[in-house]
C-alpha cells in the first residue's frame, strides 16, 4: 500500500465512523435511544407520588411506611446488605440527588433520610432493556409493572435503572418469610428473579391507595394520584410547593417528586 | 460360521435385553394408581348446592385449566383488568391464591394428584402460596 492509498483508506474509515450514528438512525430509527416514548393516548392516567420530606419527623415515621409495604408484599429481610431486597428504602441527600450536593449544604438536609422507591418513569430504561418483556409500562396508568413469571433474572433492568430501585433474589425469600412474616394474600417471589415497588397495583385494583401513603395518613407527608389530571391532589401539591425529581438530566421523567422546603 | 464364546455372548445379550425391558415389565406388573383428585374441601362443602361449581364448567376446567389461568395472568397483569366475567355472566376476581385456592384448599389432593401422575411440574408454588392443608371433608 502506498501513501496515497493509505490516506484514502484512512479518510474513508473516519468518514464511515463519523456517520455511524446517522447510518443506524437511517436504517433503524430509534435503535440507539436509551428509552422510547410511549404511544400518546388521550384520557389515560399517569400515577405519581409526591413526598414531603419535612413531614417525616423521625426514623419511626419512615419505618411505618417501609414496614407497611414490605409486610403486605412479602419482601424478605435477610439482615444482610448483600442479599437485601427493597421496595421502599431511605438514602441520604447526596445519594438521592447526586450532582446537587456541595460542601455547605444545610446540615438538616444533609443528614435527612429521603424515602425512595421505583419512580415509575415515563420513559423507563428498565423496560427498554428487558429481553423478555417481564418489565413493562402500563400505558393506561403509567405504572412500570413486572410479570415475575417471565423474569429470567438477567438483571439488565438493574443495570439500566439509574435509581437502584431493583433488587435481585439471590436467595429463596421463603427462607425468612415464615408464619406471621408471610402475607398469604400476596405471592412471594422466587430465587433468581428481580423485584421492585409496584405502586401497590393490587390495592389500586380495589380502589385503595398505596400502603406507604396510607401509613402516612393525616400527616400530609405523601400524596398519590393522577398527575395528568389538573384537578388532582398531587397537581395541587406540585403547584403550591417547590419540588425536585431524582436525576432529571437522564430524561427518564420519573414520577416521584420530593418537597424539600422546610427540612 | 462359528460363534466364538457363544455361551457368554448369548447370556450377555439375554441379560442386556432383560435389563432394558425391565422398566416396562415392572411397570406392567404395577400399573400406576389412577389419579383421583378431590374437591371435598371444607370450603366447598359449606357452599350451597347451586353455588358449588367452578368459574367455568368442570369439563372445560379439566382439559384447559392451564391455558385458562395463563389467560387470567395476562388479563390481570398486562391489561390491568382483574375481574373475569365467566360464561354465566358472573364476575370473578382474577387470583390463583385468592380465588382458585380459597375453594380448592387441598393442593395435595387437587393439584398434585394429577400433576404427579402426568409427571408435570408447574412452578406455580415457587411464588404463589399454598393454602394450609386441612383435613378433607367427607
Amino acid at each position: 500500500m502506498d501513501r496515497r492509498q493509505f490516506l484514502k483508506m484512512a479518510g474513508l474509515t473516519s468518514l464511515i465512523s463519523l456517520g455511524g450514528f446517522t447510518t443506524v438512525e437511517l436504517i433503524r430509527p430509534g435503535l440507539l435511544d436509551a428509552s422510547e416514548p410511549p404511544a400518546a393516548a388521550p384520557g389515560v392516567k399517569r400515577l405519581a407520588m409526591v413526598i414531603d420530606v419535612s413531614k417525616f419527623r423521625s426514623e419511626a415515621a419512615y419505618k411505618k411506611s417501609i414496614e407497611a409495604c414490605h409486610k403486605i408484599h412479602n419482601v424478605p429481610d435477610f439482615r444482610n446488605p448483600k442479599d437485601e431486597i427493597k421496595w421502599l428504602w431511605t438514602e441520604k441527600y447526596e445519594n438521592t440527588f447526586p450532582g446537587t450536593e456541595h460542601p455547605f449544604v444545610k446540615d438538616s438536609v444533609k443528614e435527612k433520610p429521603f424515602l425512595l422507591m421505583c419512580n415509575h418513569c415515563q420513559y423507563p430504561p428498565c423496560v427498554r432493556v428487558c429481553p423478555t418483556k417481564a418489565t413493562y409500562k402500563r400505558e393506561f396508568d403509567g405504572l412500570v409493572a413486572m410479570d415475575y413469571h417471565r423474569c429470567i433474572g438477567c438483571r439488565f433492568c438493574m443495570a439500566a435503572c439509574p435509581y437502584g430501585a431493583r433488587s435481585f433474589n439471590w436467595r429463596d425469600p421463603r427462607e425468612v418469610l415464615k408464619d406471621e412474616r408471610l402475607d398469604r394474600e400476596f405471592p412471594t417471589r422466587t430465587k433468581g428473579v428481580v423485584e421492585k415497588c409496584n405502586f401497590c397495583v393490587e390495592r389500586l385494583a380495589k380502589d385503595l391507595i398505596p400502603a406507604c401513603v396510607e401509613a402516612q395518613e393525616g400527616t400530609g407527608a405523601m400524596f398519590f394520584g393522577d398527575i395528568d389530571d389538573p384537578g388532582s391532589e398531587v397537581r395541587e401539591v406540585l403547584r403550591t410547593n417547590y419540588t425536585l425529581r431524582r436525576k432529571p438530566g437522564l430524561g427518564t421523567q420519573p414520577n416521584a417528586y420530593y418537597i424539600i422546603g422546610g427540612v | 460360521m462359528k460363534l466364538y464364546d457363544g455361551g457368554k455372548i448369548i447370556t450377555g445379550l439375554v441379560i442386556f435385553v432383560g435389563l432394558m425391558l425391565s422398566p416396562f415389565i415392572l411397570g406392567m406388573a404395577k400399573p400406576g394408581e389412577k389419579p383421583d383428585p378431590k374437591t371435598d374441601t371444607p370450603e366447598i362443602q359449606e357452599m350451597e348446592e347451586k353455588d358449588r361449581k367452578c368459574v367455568e364448567p368442570k369439563e372445560f376446567m379439566r382439559t384447559s385449566h392451564m391455558v385458562f389461568i395463563d389467560s387470567w395472568r395476562d388479563q390481570a397483569l398486562r391489561d390491568g383488568d382483574r375481574v373475569y366475567e365467566n360464561s354465566e355472566g358472573k364476575e370473578i376476581d382474577i387470583s390463583l391464591q385468592n380465588t382458585c385456592m380459597k375453594c380448592h384448599s387441598n393442593k395435595k389432593k387437587f393439584c398434585d394428584e394429577c400433576h404427579n401422575y402426568m409427571a408435570v411440574k408447574p412452578y406455580c408454588w415457587d411464588c404463589h402460596i399454598v393454602p394450609e392443608e386441612k383435613e378433607g371433608g367427607v
